[in-house]
């Protein structure tokens, strides 16, 4: 396959906010064909071989951290797994110290996940590594809006028009973020169900329709994306108990009959069973797609990091 | 007895709205005349047709030293303010130690008169915990006023207790006015820009709020209150109306609240993170107009040093606040430039009102008062930089703004500081 443009213009993959349609449908493209070849268990080990990759991660991750190592494995990359603990003395020194380390080392990739919006833009600005944000305080997770996509491509194939309702807590979401961005960047038409409490202020202006109500903003949705809701969100006083949530704005099967009949239902994990979603729904086979995401996830970051490692093999 | 007369200058005093080409005399760090031929044989500085103003008078502005001297010391920062053509400058207490005791207000006073060039002014914390400060000794050592800026007094009653308490000894309590239980935490205007960045956000309403209640707060224990650093609409109303009633209710805010907006802080730029955080334009649009309506009495430099450690971070993690000493003079000469205020109303911002407010007899070109002066090109036009700022503090929120009017030379007591 080749590409007559940069797909991920700069280098880096930051946030979704700023790539176009085209981008996003060849990197969608690309990861299909290594979610096929991944299916039938062929690997393309030669693709990043004698590449670096760090997973450089600030908070703690199983599954993107795991999903990443994956991808980069099956691409023949060296993977050191690097934890930094948020509690060591100074998190923004250890953050521009660590840089430097990493420029020493002459790391080819860099995945980098932080409790603070804007620690990978700020780390790319330091680092000569191509820098992948696997998820930055409440900014974005552009890799996870990109398998969302992918995931909802293979069951609903034009996503133009599409109806996607987005619900939960949208206020601490990067991972709602960068799906508005890329939901909108594909032509879908993206709804946010929440309680105010919530939702950001002036989030409309990201291209959304709010709701308060679960019934309305799921009518006639094709696609209804959960996201989990933090414990600690009940003890900020955002919402008053689990309980109260889970009747108004977690997905049971009531609430999901208002959406079409073919609706599928996503979920970043890791998921609040009986708080945000009912387990009946969550393991659905016919409605939840859940597990296929995370296979998605694999294929998707593949792409990621191919697309990237093309450029560092211009750059070389 | 020295003298010197500074000729072919453009005299501007704001106070007397005098805009004349002439000379001024100086004797003894006074001036002494602004006519008539001097006798012969005094000293003669050309000022080059450049205009001669009062040297500029600043509010507020937190220094590094004592206890943060990696970011400024009070030396470095009479260097900057030198090239900024500040000559008298009210310092916050929000210093290591905090200034609450009448040595260190006597220490802060006497390191600003050992530079030569520079009065530090400073204020004393308002309250020690939640008790007030000792006012009256404070002053008697020559503090200027009261103020917990940068944090907000935060309790209604202590608040009430200062504004009264304070006026025994004729001093007003400068308010950072943001309530904390709706700021705590927030590193930038709730809004469309916060949203996409994924900051958390101070709305607007935490300004306006606390502004009204110390409006209410004044008007039951007459007392005066100062607001610091204004940047939203409607607390700019609620001052407004406050002073239509007659209140004592004074009120300035700092260059970055009407020349930048919030658009600053795009790609996490932490030199644009200040407290109050910046607006959006439409903010921005009304500070301007309450500098010319007079609504507000000052423009402050809100200087702030921070240093790289303090700013390369996450932003979140990153201080607040720009420095502001060298840039305040010319962020307000833009205000003339694009036509929206006179040059004598600018300048009266910087000088004249400001002096009113602190009861200072300098911020005027008038016989008797002190030869601290201002001397500047009004159209040249230079690039703000950091890195290549004058002193120690980098931390402009500026950074590559294009600027017309640049201070040429500064006296303080006649005696020139900066400059060729």
């Amino acid at each position: 396959m080749s590409f007559s443009y940069p797909i991920l213009p700069g280098g880096h993959l930051l946030a979704i906010e700023g790539l176009e349609a085209p981008h996003i449908a060849a990197l969608l493209d690309l990861a299909e064909s290594y979610a096929l070849l991944n299916r039938q268990g062929k690997t393309q080990r030669d693709l990043l071989k004698g590449r670096t990759l760090i997973n450089l991660f600030f908070e703690d991750s199983t599954r993107t951290r795991t999903s990443f190592e994956i991808a980069g494995k099956r691409l023949g990359a060296d993977i050191v797994n690097m934890s930094v603990s948020t509690s060591s003395v100074n998190k923004g020194e250890t953050l521009l110290d660590t840089a430097s380390t990493l420029n020493a080392m002459h790391t080819d990739i860099l995945v980098v996940r932080h409790a603070q919006s804007g620690a990978p833009a700020l780390l790319a600005q330091k680092v000569q590594a191509a820098v992948i944000n696997a998820g930055d305080g409440t900014h974005e997770h552009p890799t996870q809006a990109l398998l969302d996509a992918l995931t909802i491509r293979r069951h609903k194939p034009d996503l133009r028009g599409l109806i996607v309702a987005i619900c939960g807590d949208i206020t601490h979401s990067r991972v709602a973020r960068s799906n508005i961005h890329c939901l909108n960047a594909m032509g879908a038409e993206v709804r946010l169900v929440a309680p105010p409490t919530l939702l950001p202020a002036d989030v409309t202006r990201l291209g959304v329709q709010v709701f308060h109500d679960m019934t309305k903003g799921l009518a006639g949705a094709d696609v209804v994306m959960m996201l989990r809701l933090q414990k600690e969100r009940m003890s900020g006083g955002q919402v008053p108990s689990a309980r109260e949530f889970f009747r108004f704005f977690g997905l049971d099967r009531e609430k999901l009959a208002y959406a079409k009949p073919d609706a599928i239902v996503m979920h970043p994990g890791p998921m609040n069973r009986g708080i945000e979603i009912d387990s009946a729904i969550a393991d659905d086979p016919l409605r939840s797609v859940i597990g296929e995401q995370v296979e998605m996830g694999v294929a998707l970051r593949m792409a990621v990091l191919d697309v990237l490692a093309r450029g560092l093999r211009r750059n070389a | 007895m020295t003298a010197l007369l500074i000729e072919n200058a453009r005299l501007l005093d704001p106070a007397t709205g005098r805009d004349a080409p002439g000379a001024l005399l100086v004797e003894n760090g006074r001036i002494t005349s602004l006519t008539g031929a001097p006798a012969d044989g005094i000293p003669r500085f050309d000022a080059g047709g450049a205009c001669l103003a009062p040297g500029l008078i600043d509010l507020h502005a937190s220094l590094g030293e004592p206890g943060h001297e990696h970011r400024e010391t009070i030396a470095s920062a009479a260097l900057a303010a030198a090239a900024g053509g500040i000559t008298t400058l009210c310092a916050t207490p929000d210093t290591d130690p905090v200034v609450n005791d009448p040595a260190l207000v006597q220490f802060m006073a006497r390191r600003g008169d050992a530079t030569g060039s520079l009065t530090i002014l400073p204020y004393a914390a308002a309250t020690r915990g939640s008790e007030i400060s000792e006012y009256g000794l404070l002053r008697e050592a020559g503090a200027i006023a009261f103020t917990d800026a940068p944090r907000a007094i935060a309790s209604a009653r202590t608040m009430r207790l200062a504004l009264s308490y304070a006026r025994a000894f004729g001093a007003f309590i400068m308010q950072h006015p943001e309530e904390p239980s709706l700021a705590t935490g927030g590193v930038a205007t709730e809004g469309e820009m916060a949203t996409r960045m994924g900051l958390p956000g101070i709305p607007m309403a935490a300004e306006a709020m606390m502004v009204a209640r110390d409006i209410a707060l004044a008007r039951i224990t007459g007392g005066h209150v100062h607001f610091s650093c204004i940047s939203t609409a409607a607390a700019l109303d609620l001052i407004r109306a406050a002073k239509a009633e007659g209140l004592r209710v004074t009120a300035d805010t700092a260059p970055p609240y009407f020349d930048l907006s919030e658009t600053a802080i795009g790609e996490y730029r932490t030199y644009a993170k200040l407290s109050p955080p910046l607006r959006p334009d439409s903010e921005r649009q009304a500070v301007a107009a309450a500098l010319r309506d007079g609504t507000l009495d000052a423009v402050c430099s809100a200087h702030r040093p921070c240093d790289a450690d303090d700013k390369r971070l996450p932003f979140v993690q990153a201080e607040p606040g720009g420095a502001g000493l060298a840039t305040l003079l010319g962020v307000t000469l833009a205000q003339v430039h694009s036509g929206a205020m006179p040059l004598l109303d600018a300048l009266a911002l910087l000088t004249c009102k400001p002096a009113a407010l602190l009861g200072l007899e300098s911020g005027r070109l008038a016989p008797g008062a002190p030869a601290d002066l201002v001397l500047f090109d009004l159209e040249r036009g230079w690039q703000v930089k950091a890195g290549a700022l004058p002193g120690k503090a980098q931390n402009t929120p500026f950074d590559g703004r294009p600027l017309e009017g640049r201070v040429r030379a500064t006296f303080k007591a006649g005696r020139k500081v900066f400059g060729a």
